[in-house]
């Protein structure tokens, strides 16, 4: 008896343990004052993001929340939340490839009106970031976001281990020229191909360290750095949609095979599933010379107490034999149709486009789009990668924008990574299987697809 | 379907039957509710709550698995298309290649936990001292989130900062950073095997160990007396007697790893390339990734026939098994 | 233990002899020590820094911090030494930790409204399915219920189907009734499928009271309902408690739905733990102390529960 007692006095303490703790319901407390909640990706830039939100915070008394989801979980859960058009979010900071199906589905709030009765001009930022992040379609005076974080991708390297003079001379007398960050990808390989298995202050190090990650958009966003290079395109420039011979074209496979060949000489084994932060954790415990990543994340790594300030070099994405180009990162900042808090949030993007702010912005960490402060005269000289930043903006590229982009994505991430890691395969054939699941994906959105 | 709830209860015959005196029955009227008011009171909740999250959605799916719905486009006409996503996935090499992947993973990894379970039944059989201290120790991972440990798992495995690479050199000589378990083809389909059976060959083990200690001791010593060896104890007492329960132990590791999605997402998500992408991750990526909707309708409803035709067929295996 | 071992020299095949015993204890103690490795490595990797964390090789011996248990509980924003030198000194011992990082604490993190969330929907979905499952188990067991066979397998089938594809209709359902990422939406839901582990497990532990108590109650002028209360609960709180237990690892471990209809205001554990992430990469510290304290109630229930675990993770149908 004295035990059903126990029984009976656990569940009513959980029940009543549930109604204090907020209801059962959607549990969206009515704060006393206003609150907004942001949703972006996990990493520095949106740390930094919250120390210049407390501004607002201070101007306009509406409080802000957060919610930060890891990178590759990240398209996954927020296209989760658009798609079940739920009420977490009422800003977005969503991916310049969401743009497509975001203004599509009526996902976000078209901006156009609001930033012609506030004269936010999108003339003002940069135009690789206009169309990237904020226009649908493409090229077309249709705003869905302001761009909020520019990105792209670099590269770091160890500046203390080139500076090294023993390892200066025995690079030179095995390439016969001097030990420099590269310009083109064979003298990146080259270089990886130097440092591979090298023994450095008793350690053994790698060559490179580059995207590999499988689950959601690693290797895609490293392979194309090669791909754009080595004369890949997306489709026909004058036949929209028209991919066969340009995505599966003999330049193509050649940058494909390159960036295997780049895998299997250059990166630390075991290097098979990797994205942002392998790549953050294998540069910072001293493992490689040199990591493709997100100019996102340099500020973070110059502040480094172990591999930052003198010892981190930075450098362009390397050229290929057919050109020069990176992939785009970064994202827009967006209002969510389905939010109770539109006018708030519109105030924040207001808020958020004014130059003093971009320019703090910049300073603590984040990545502005406007052209006052990326243009201005001191900016190449306000970091250590900040010319590095400027060039990389002009030569950007990126990947499809389309509502069915995550069917393309991940139909891109299977054929590399096959053919990449898993060895499957050639690269024309990756490239062929990729066209045809292409091909298949448009035709379900309703595109017509010409073959030649 | 009474093959089921036999087997599931297997001393059902002991407990006395459900039918009740006329007499009480007549008494209990006169108080309160009828008992048979009361039988339906109590069961209609639970039918209702099942009915409500799992057969109308099911139905409800039924009849998406004939229509293109793609939530990531839903502002195209949405279509019937009749038995197109079926044909669509019958057709598919790669659901194919995704289907073998499960089911080399099922087998192997039931198979490689019977064997360890019931070894280490056996040990633990012996009664020795302090041990059900260990047991207690042995059994706690398949008490855990398989998401969580498997998240954990990955730092593990990781071939430069991860121990499982260090320990294994340790013991072979092999240079720790010349094999990765998760990234290479060769190894990844094994290392989740490994980890599952980490997890869960204590599921097995305590299965076993009940078989083993429902077996009476008279029978051991009226072998005894026929001089039998210990070997042939083994082959014809200790191992008929506790296949039911092996048996039982099989069904449902089989069912639970054919639905596996958490440890293995978590630990390779799928990779290398889709060496271990099981059905369920594949499911998962078309439903939550890509958003068709309708296709991954027809695919679930192809793996529930799946698994509910192949728990079938081995129930009434195991009920032939028992009966003997 | 030493009497049994005495007994042993009798020969008798049901006691193994002590050579036996001691060969199957190196190996069972061998096995066990190998099984625990991962978990302790956690908790280990709960007391060290982010680089002893990442080490390369991988550090044995470490000095440990509680920075992992800091860095979890708490959003921190990395700042210049200047502007930490002009800051009043630290009032607690973890805001000079996170100092020496060049950190500031900014607030206080996630963990402590996803832990909630794990307990609410947990708890909540136990009691439901229990009780939900009680009474069922009564009725299956005490009254005829016309076609009962293919009710109860039915009841079990529903555990069958794999939760991915389970979630496809369910998100599409409860995105109709706004009931995505809210806590009653996972505890509708999770008591779904915890209701037939419960009717199972507590039809046997029914099945197991002798029907005499109950005749005598019914004899005595009690009504059913009186008798179920009076006379059948009592006897069976034991198997209550334990499918229970049952239950509440089952909605605590969960990730599947949780993943695909949680976001962020019913987020349990399980999809929250990988999400933490510190400066740039994984923070393993925190993700180690988080899982050590996820799994730090499942280890106890797991003691407690020794005696029915079998009968537990085999739907009812081993019963020793």
């Amino acid at each position: 008896m004295r035990r059903l007692g126990w029984l009976r006095s656990t569940a009513a303490s959980v029940v009543v343990a549930a109604a204090a703790l907020g209801g059962l319901g959607g549990g969206q407390a009515a704060a006393q004052g206003k609150q907004l909640t942001l949703c972006w990706a996990a990493w520095d830039p949106a740390n930094a993001l919250v120390e210049l939100g407390k501004d607002f915070t201070k101007q306009s008394g509406i409080e802000m929340k957060y919610e930060f989801v890891p990178w590759t979980s990240y398209a996954d859960r927020f296209l989760n939340e658009l798609n079940s058009h739920g009420k977490l979010c009422d800003l977005i900071i969503g991916d310049s490839q969401w743009i497509g199906g975001a203004a599509e589905n009526k996902w976000y709030v078209k901006l156009n009106d609001f930033f012609d009765k506030e004269h936010i001009s999108m003339d003002d930022f940069v135009p690789a970031t206009v169309v990237g992040y904020s226009q649908w379609p493409k090229n077309t005076p249709n705003y869905w976001a302001l761009p909020a974080m520019a990105d792209a991708v670099g590269w770091t390297y160890r500046k203390d281990w080139f500076a090294r003079p023993e390892i200066q001379s025995a690079f030179k007398a095995k390439y016969g020229r001097d030990l420099a960050p590269p310009k083109t990808y064979d003298e990146l390989k080259q270089i990886g191909e130097f440092f591979q298995g090298r023994e450095i202050d008793g350690k053994k190090v790698y060559g490179a360290y580059i995207f590999t990650e499988r689950g959601s958009e690693g290797i895609t966003m490293g392979v194309t750095n090669v791909l754009y290079n080595y004369g890949f395109a997306y489709d026909n420039p004058k036949k929209p949609y028209q991919m066969q011979g340009i995505v599966n074209s003999a330049d193509a496979a050649k940058g494909l095979e390159f960036y295997k060949e780049l895998y299997k000489c250059c990166t630390a084994p075991g290097m098979t599933n990797a994205y942002m932060q392998e790549g953050l954790d294998a540069f910072k415990s001293g493992q490689v010379a040199m990591q493709m990543n997100w100019f996102a994340f340099f500020p973070g790594l110059y502040k480094d107490p172990n591999v930052g300030g003198d010892k981190i070099g930075f450098f362009v994405n390397p050229a290929g034999p057919k050109g020069h180009f990176t992939q785009l990162g970064g994202q827009g900042i967006s209002v969510v149709a389905t939010s109770d808090h539109k006018d708030d949030a519109l105030a924040y993007i207001k808020w958020f486009a004014q130059p003093a702010v971009q320019q703090k912005w910049w300073q603590i960490g984040g990545y502005s789009a406007l052209k006052a402060v990326v243009d201005a005269p001191d900016f190449p000289k306000s970091a250590a990668f900040a010319p590095q930043f400027l060039e990389s903006m002009g030569i950007v590229k990126d990947f499809w924008a389309e509502p069915s982009y995550a069917q393309l994505l991940l139909d891109m991430q299977k054929r590399v990574h096959d053919y990449v890691v898993a060895d499957k395969g050639t690269a024309q054939q990756a490239l062929d299987l990729l066209v045809k699941d292409w091909t298949k994906v448009f035709k379900e959105q309703g595109k017509e697809v010409a073959s030649q | 379907m009474d093959t089921m709830t036999t087997i599931l209860q297997p001393d059902h015959a002991t407990i006395p039957g459900v039918s009740t005196p006329a007499k009480s029955r007549a008494a209990r009227r006169v108080h309160g509710l009828s008992d048979r008011t009361i039988a339906w009171l109590f069961v209609a909740p639970t039918i209702a709550l099942l009915l409500a999250i799992n057969i109308f959605p099911l139905i409800w799916m039924i009849r998406l698995s004939f229509t293109n719905l793609n939530l990531s486009m839903s502002y195209l006409p949405l279509r019937f298309v009749g038995l197109d996503n079926f044909s669509d996935i019958l057709n598919d090499e790669d659901v194919w290649f995704r289907l073998q992947t499960t089911a080399q993973f099922v087998i192997s990894s039931v198979a490689l936990q019977v064997v360890v379970g019931f070894g280490l039944a056996l040990l633990i059989n012996r009664q020795f001292r302090g041990h059900s201290f260990w047991t207690t120790i042995i059994l706690l991972p398949m008490m855990l989130s398989p998401a969580v440990v498997g998240n954990f798992w990955t730092l593990l495995l990781q071939p430069q900062i991860g121990p499982f690479n260090y320990l294994i050199s340790l013991f072979t000589g092999v240079p720790p950073s010349s094999f990765s378990m998760t990234g290479q083809v060769s190894l990844a389909p094994w290392t989740i095997v490994l980890v599952d059976t980490w997890m869960w060959a204590p599921y097995v083990m305590l299965i076993c160990l009940a078989g083993l200690r429902s077996i009476p001791d008279y029978i051991y010593e009226a072998a005894e007396v026929d001089r039998a060896s210990a070997w042939r104890q083994f082959w014809s007492i200790t191992l008929p007697m506790t296949v039911p329960f092996l048996m039982l132990a099989v069904l449902f590791r089989a069912i639970e790893n054919f639905k596996m999605f958490d440890m293995v997402n978590l630990l390779t998500s799928g990779g290398p390339g889709s060496t271990t992408e099981l059905v369920s991750i594949s499911l998962k990526r078309a439903a939550f990734e890509k958003w068709r909707t309708g296709y991954s309708s027809a695919l679930a409803i192809i793996l529930f026939v799946t698994v509910f035709g192949a728990a079938n067929i081995y129930v009434k295996t195991l009920n032939k098994v028992k009966q003997r | 233990m030493t009497a049994a071992a005495t007994k042993s020299t009798a020969h008798s095949i049901v006691e193994a002899s002590p050579r036996a015993k001691a060969f199957a204890s190196g190996l069972v103690i061998l096995y066990a020590v190998i099984t625990i490795l991962p978990l302790l490595w956690i908790v280990a990797t709960a007391f060290k820094s982010q680089s002893d964390a990442i080490a390369y090789p991988p550090k044995v011996i470490f000095e440990p911090t509680l920075e992992g248990y800091v860095n979890l509980f708490t959003v921190r924003t990395r700042q210049t030494p200047d502007f930490i030198a002009k800051l009043p000194p630290p009032q607690t011992w973890y805001d000079k930790l996170v100092r020496q990082r060049d950190m500031v604490i900014a607030g206080p993190s996630k963990v402590v409204p996803r832990f909630v969330n794990s307990l609410i929907i947990g708890f909540g979905s136990t009691f439901l399915a229990v009780f939900l499952g009680t009474l069922a188990a009564y009725a299956f067991s005490r009254f005829r219920i016309p076609l009962a066979d293919d009710l109860l397998f039915f009841i079990l089938s529903t555990r069958m189907m794999p939760p991915v594809a389970v979630a496809i209709p369910i998100y599409l359902m409860y995105r109709q009734l706004n009931l995505t990422d809210t806590r009653l939406g996972m505890i509708l839901l999770y008591t779904a499928v915890n209701v037939s582990l419960a009717v199972w497990l507590l039809k046997g532990f029914i099945d197991e009271i002798p029907r005499e108590y109950e005749e005598a109650a019914l004899v005595d002028g009690y009504t059913r309902l009186q008798a179920l209360r009076k006379v059948v609960l009592p006897q069976a709180v034991t198997g209550i408690a334990a499918t229970a237990i049952f239950c509440l690892i089952f909605s605590w471990n969960e990730y599947a739905f949780a993943v695909l209809l949680t976001s962020g205001e019913a987020q349990t554990m399980p999809p929250f733990i990988p999400f933490i992430i510190g400066e740039g990469g994984q923070d393993w510290p925190a993700v180690a102390a988080a899982t050590t304290l996820f799994v730090v109630p499942i280890v106890m229930f797991t003691v407690l529960l020794r005696k029915h675990l079998l009968r537990g993770i085999t739907f009812g149908a081993v019963r020793k």
